[in-house]
């Protein structure tokens, strides 16, 4: 949480030169599979404190793109910068470190384990103590559990599901399940948050309350890119957008002129690629 | 959650002493030699539970480790300095006093190195291999890692049946005990041996050790480790999006699984006075993977009874010569009814139709 605010009283008072880091910078990114470009020499910023999408048909690239930013799939070409660090090349466990928090398109949870669990797994990166401290039961982690336990807690109550803490994860509902993964990416306490289609497969009521969550965490302070389908979701909270079609980017404008953009009316409102 | 942990502990000590005086009450003082060996079993098994359970990383290799614990320490122990007392490194070591003088039953001078040092000795080495073999190995997911600790169990085994040092299909015997703690006061030392007069010392002993083992374990379970375990268990690429260094999780729960199979071969192998090549053995290690199966996998006490309490029949003979056999087909048997351990299954509404008749 202090980190959170933190950033949100830097931004606050950052002047526009500070604004000019950018929060997340893709140089020239390209990914090959064999002979397919699946990401081809993309480049874009996320400001920090920005609501950033990235849409595109399906097979656009868009969830390989994820991939890469967070290490789980080593680039081809070109350079990702994350805060002023370069990042590629870097194991996902020492992206996540440095402040980068993610969610599945296709929900991860831990099998067998309570939603609180899934949650405090999140504050790994928050919390040290290891094999030892942990087999020897040192009163120097009972502090650590107890804070991690209150802040997972915390975030449950956030998402409105504290009263499932107990309850196994993985026997929740389609979108409770959603928001425990929420969970477990905010108690990381990041200061990028990647969401891989957050409102896949849920209803419009519940999109509804997905948008208005994310607000809820760009008010935080936290950066958020988006990958997504729903287009009402995109328009309506997204400062900026990237469109992306077979891996390259085709347009990156903020919502109203993508809307009226030709380009991407043709390639992807324009015709029936969706399906 | 914390205090029930430790009243399970403390329950868990109770039937250890009221195993001691059942046996004193019906006069089978002797079964408490296989208790002792059940309870040293029962800490391989644990160890194999948190990783194959929690860690969700087969073996098919502890025997492996256990046997580099027990043969260590069985050489270390018995294998004759005397010769060597010129070279240097053995002067080195007799400086440092780790070395102890004896006589063997022809009464010719032993100079041997001490249980103490040969314990810390044996289970550094086991360590050290599971490191080096963890390594590489534990990028190996599912059946691929299965069959690569599979060949490790079986190189090991191999090497202690054709090495002369570790006495090929003999085995290793005469180990001496280990004196855990000389004498002090009106209190007797505390020997690990199979000597009769020190049984009831051994299997307080060994359960001591089982139970301080499964504290241990039930601590690392529930922290911060144990969450990363188990969340490496379920996805290894959401457990790195959380920051977990699940290459290294995995290696260090490994390692600390090879220990406890290490420290139950060193304890084991002076209670018996001896190894011998069948500890090493695939089935041993196939025995070991069935009784963490039994227990339930993610299940830690379910692993501990019916670690310790299938191993205790086993011992007495109650499988008789099938006893592989049996272990095999309790293997099957619960893969195919019950994946969850035997104590998962609900019998009492078996029971009561078996008895009672279907209910209307």
């Amino acid at each position: 949480m202090s980190r959170s605010n933190g950033e949100a009283q830097l931004l606050e008072t950052a002047t526009a030169s500070d604004l000019q880091i950018p929060m997340l910078e893709l140089n020239g990114v390209h990914k090959r599979f064999g002979g397919l470009h699946a990401v081809n020499n993309v480049s874009f910023k996320v400001a920090p404190g920005n609501i950033k999408a990235v849409i595109g048909p399906n097979g656009a690239g868009k969830t390989t793109l994820f991939n890469l930013i967070a290490g789980n799939l080593p680039v081809s070409a070109g350079a990702i910068t994350f805060h002023g660090r370069e990042i590629q090349g870097k194991k996902t466990h020492q992206i996540a470190r440095l402040g980068m928090a993610r969610t599945f398109q296709n929900i991860k949870l831990f099998h067998g384990m309570t939603a609180l669990d899934c949650v405090m797994v999140g504050r790994h990166v928050q919390s040290r103590s290891g094999f030892f401290a942990g087999m020897c039961n040192l009163p120097s982690t009972w502090k650590e559990e107890r804070a991690n336990r209150e802040r997972s807690m915390e975030l449950l109550e956030l998402l409105q599901i504290a009263d499932l803490a107990h309850v196994e994860a993985t026997s929740l509902a389609f979108g409770q399940q959603r928001a425990v993964e929420m969970a477990r990416a905010l108690a990381a306490e990041p200061q990028l948050l990647l969401l891989d289609e957050p409102a896949a497969g849920l209803n419009i009521y519940e999109t509804a309350e997905v948008a208005r969550l994310i607000c809820m965490i760009r008010d935080m302070g936290i950066t958020v890119l988006l990958v997504e389908h729903d287009m009402s979701l995109v328009m309506d909270i997204s400062d900026e957008i990237v469109v992306l079609s077979f891996g390259s980017k085709i347009a990156e404008d903020t919502p109203p002129n993508i809307q009226k953009n030709a380009e991407v009316i043709k390639i992807y409102l324009g015709e029936d690629d969706e399906g | 959650m914390k205090t029930r942990k430790n009243c399970s502990l403390a329950a868990l000590c109770l039937v250890m002493v009221g195993l001691h005086l059942l046996t004193v009450l019906t006069g089978t003082q002797f079964y408490l030699t296989q208790l002792t060996m059940a309870a040293y079993y029962g800490l391989v098994v644990i160890g194999l539970g948190v990783l194959m359970g929690y860690a969700g990383q087969i073996s098919i290799g502890h025997a492996g480790f256990f046997a580099i614990g027990g043969y260590l320490a069985a050489a270390l122990t018995t294998r004759n300095l005397t010769l060597w007392q010129d070279v240097w490194a053995v002067q080195w070591l007799g400086s440092l006093g780790l070395l102890v003088t004896g006589h063997d039953i022809y009464g010719a001078r032993l100079l041997t190195v001490s249980p103490w040092a040969a314990c810390v000795f044996a289970i550094s080495v086991a360590a050290l291999v599971a490191l080096v073999i963890g390594g590489p190995v534990l990028k190996l997911k599912g059946h691929y890692l299965a069959m690569a600790t599979l060949g490790f169990g079986t190189i090991i085994y191999r090497i202690f049946l054709a090495s002369p040092y570790f006495g090929e299909a003999d085995g290793i015997s005469e180990v001496p005990g280990f004196t855990l703690l000389p004498a002090l006061g009106s209190f007797g030392p505390l020997v690990i041996s199979g000597d009769a007069d020190h049984r009831v010392l051994n299997f307080y002993l060994a359960w001591s050790v089982l139970i301080l083992g499964m504290g241990l374990l039930l601590n690392l379970i529930g922290s911060r480790v144990g969450r990363a375990l188990r969340s490496l268990h379920s996805s290894e690429e959401a457990a790195e999006a959380c920051g977990v260094e699940t290459a290294r999780f995995k290696l260090r729960v490994f390692v600390l699984s090879a220990v406890y199979a290490a420290v139950a071969g060193v304890l084991l192998t002076h209670f018996n006075g001896g190894i011998g090549p069948s500890e090493a053995s695939v089935m041993k290690s196939v025995r070991y993977v069935a009784l963490v199966a039994v227990g339930g996998m993610i299940n830690l006490w379910g692993t501990l009874i019916m670690g310790v309490g299938l191993t205790f029949l086993s011992l007495r003979g109650v499988f008789g010569v099938y006893d592989d056999a049996v272990f095999g087909l309790i293997l099957i048997f619960v893969m195919l009814f019950a994946p969850e351990g035997i104590l998962s299954l609900r019998l009492k509404p078996v029971l009561r139709r078996l008895f009672l008749g279907p209910q209307s």
